[in-house]
């Protein structure tokens, strides 16, 4: 099967300068890819590349195994959807209305979304256990449930492949839990989801597959349990860090 | 999933905003009717609607009606549809309820070239294009200088650009005052710069709707869209937006139509920062429910405030004054309400 995404010998940056090269990745169907590494690395450059936000300085990217540089944004937006940091708007909208703009890949350009839209983004934010938010003005919802209502949007835009940054990094510990819940559910449904985490723990718990990043580039990628160790980890964030096994199987970081 | 999801049933939102936009439409008409009767020559509504539909029994009023009331109501809703309907597309596009055609030094900026327009004596056509093109000049300036100072608080460097290109438009609209016949072109860009719809004709008009329409159609046509671009270009790009072309477009027909209007009524202010706000009390955020309404309710609203301004004195009261004492409070509480919530 042909993987939802991948790069191949990418190198980012701007403006032509390079920030990291020779980056290899590929994301399959239901399973979740995440990245690791300090602030500054580079994460959220590597993510507007692959949206085709900005180009990319070296390498290939294909989308379905068709390149990036080929599709069009509405090509682009109908196979990978954007979940992210934060909401930036200062305008009250409800959270039904933001899940709705998810239907902009697939309407003509003068549609407005109907009946069938509306029952999709509803069925989305349902999917998410928040429906009945759907009235609510996301101006007045928790920090954990506004992300809520963006992976709901990105959900709506039926892409099969998201790209979530840093979806956890400002929530509390019950709204963090319950994103990564939600996260967790929507790849084992199928869609396959590459984020970026401040928290190896987190990351851990929900990921199958990690890419390290630092400053000087990319430093391991594979499956968690093989990229992960405590001596990749300290290399990475530069202090020493001790990986445990729990009872439960999980790995758990200090 | 453990029971039946329980869903809200969602109820068409077309219903309710048709019939929002129906009543909104009723009032403008109550408003055209109003400013087409009240005046120094009183037309009865009976009579109205009697002169209306053909009835020539009385030339005066007929007169009065064809040749002064109803091209100055109508110019007055055009004005107003055109003003507010900018005020929505920048608001929205720019991402911040404070920016309208005035703040972003737009209306400054038409001012200048229809006020250099009327110095060179050119015909009505000749000095909107003069002002569109000063217009989006002004506009261009502002998003360059935006882009060069970005950094800090980008809405902020963006309002203060505008602040600071309007200044320069008006140290040009002194220039042209300076050079301008004191007898005959001084007095007139003097009280057409307060905002005016005295003397109104309907080849004014007729001159002035293509440039208001050829702004509004893709506007409404798009609106949709255009509410995405409220979420920011990355997001509304990875949402399948072509965000900059987008941005451009709106901002070429909100200045045609500011151009448009400040060239029929000359400037005035507020109306683009005031009816958004009313409008969006009204429909909510959402840029395809706002805009049709901020245009039914600027263009009610101007016919309503030019009425006043030829009602309430012996001599007729500039709309910029008018519209200023409506709207200056009216912002200082935007600011009071608003401060906690943009300022995070």
């Amino acid at each position: 099967m042909t993987p939802l995404l991948t790069a191949t010998g990418l190198a980012i940056g701007h403006g032509g300068k390079v920030l990291i090269r020779g980056i290899d990745l590929s994301l399959d169907r239901g399973s979740v890819l995440c990245l690791l590494g300090p602030n500054g690395a580079g994460k959220t450059t590597l993510f507007r590349t692959l949206l085709g936000l900005i180009p990319p300085v070296h390498g290939r990217i294909a989308l379905g195994g068709e390149p990036l540089s080929r599709l069009s944004r509405l090509q682009v937006a109908a196979r990978l959807a954007h979940v992210p940091q934060a909401l930036a708007t200062p305008f009250a909208f409800t959270a039904l209305d933001i899940v709705l703009m998810g239907a902009a890949a697939r309407l003509g350009p003068f549609a407005r979304p109907g009946r069938v839209e509306a029952e999709r983004a509803m069925a989305a934010l349902d999917r998410l256990g928040i429906a009945d938010l759907a009235g609510a003005e996301v101006t007045r919802l928790s920090g954990g449930q506004r992300q809520l209502v963006l992976i709901a949007r990105a959900l709506a835009q039926e892409a099969a492949a998201m790209v979530m940054d840093e979806p956890t990094a400002s929530l509390d510990f019950a709204n963090r839990r319950q994103v990564g819940h939600a996260i967790r559910r929507l790849a084992d449904a199928g869609t396959g989801i590459i984020l970026s985490s401040h928290d190896p723990d987190h990351a851990a718990a929900i990921a199958d597959r990690a890419l390290l990043l630092n400053r000087s580039g990319l430093l391991a990628s594979g499956t968690v349990a093989e990229t992960m160790t405590a001596g990749n980890l300290s290399r990475l964030y530069g202090i020493p860090v001790r990986r445990e096994q729990g009872d439960d199987g999980r790995l758990r970081f200090y | 999933m453990a029971g039946a999801p329980t869903m809200p049933r969602w109820r068409p939102c077309w219903v309710t905003e048709r019939r929002l936009n129906g009543w909104l439409a009723l009032g403008l008409i109550a408003t055209l009717a109003i400013g087409a009767a009240v005046g120094p020559y009183a037309i009865a509504p009976q009579q109205l609607v009697a002169v209306l539909s053909g009835d020539r029994s009385d030339p005066q009023a007929v007169t009065v009606l064809w040749n002064i009331r109803l091209p100055r109501v109508l110019a007055a809703a055009m004005v107003g549809a055109a003003l507010a309907a900018a005020g929505a597309a920048y608001q929205t596009t720019f991402r911040n309820p404070l920016v309208s055609p005035d703040i972003l030094g737009v209306s400054a900026g038409a001012g200048f070239g229809a006020v250099l327009g009327i110095l060179l004596g050119w015909p009505v056509m000749a000095i909107q294009m003069l002002g569109f093109g000063t217009g989006l000049a002004t506009v261009a300036m502002v998003l360059g200088l935006t882009m060069v100072l970005r950094g800090a608080g980008q809405v902020l460097v963006m309002v203060l650009c505008g602040i600071a290109i309007g200044a320069l438009a008006g140290a040009g609209i002194s220039l042209v005052k300076l050079l301008a016949d004191p007898e005959q072109q001084l007095p007139a860009i003097t009280f057409w710069l307060m905002g005016s719809l005295a003397g109104v004709k309907r080849p004014d008009i007729a001159a002035a709707l293509p440039a208001l329409l050829v702004g509004l159609a893709p506007l409404l046509a798009l609106r949709w869209r255009i509410g995405l671009l409220a979420m920011g270009d990355d997001e509304a790009r990875s949402m399948g937006i072509d965000a900059t072309r987008l941005r451009l477009l709106v901002i070429a027909c909100a200045t045609l139509m500011t151009a448009a209007a400040v060239a029929l009524a000359g400037v005035i202010g507020w109306i683009g920062l005031m009816v958004p706000h009313m409008a969006r009390l009204l429909t909510g955020p959402r840029f395809d429910r706002l805009l049709p309404a901020a245009i039914l309710i600027g263009a009610g609203f101007m016919v309503l405030v030019d009425t006043s301004a030829r009602s309430i004195a012996t001599v007729e009261v500039p709309l910029g004054i008018l519209t200023a004492v409506l709207g200056a409070p009216l912002f200082v509480w935007l600011l009071a309400r608003g401060t906690k919530a943009w300022s995070e």
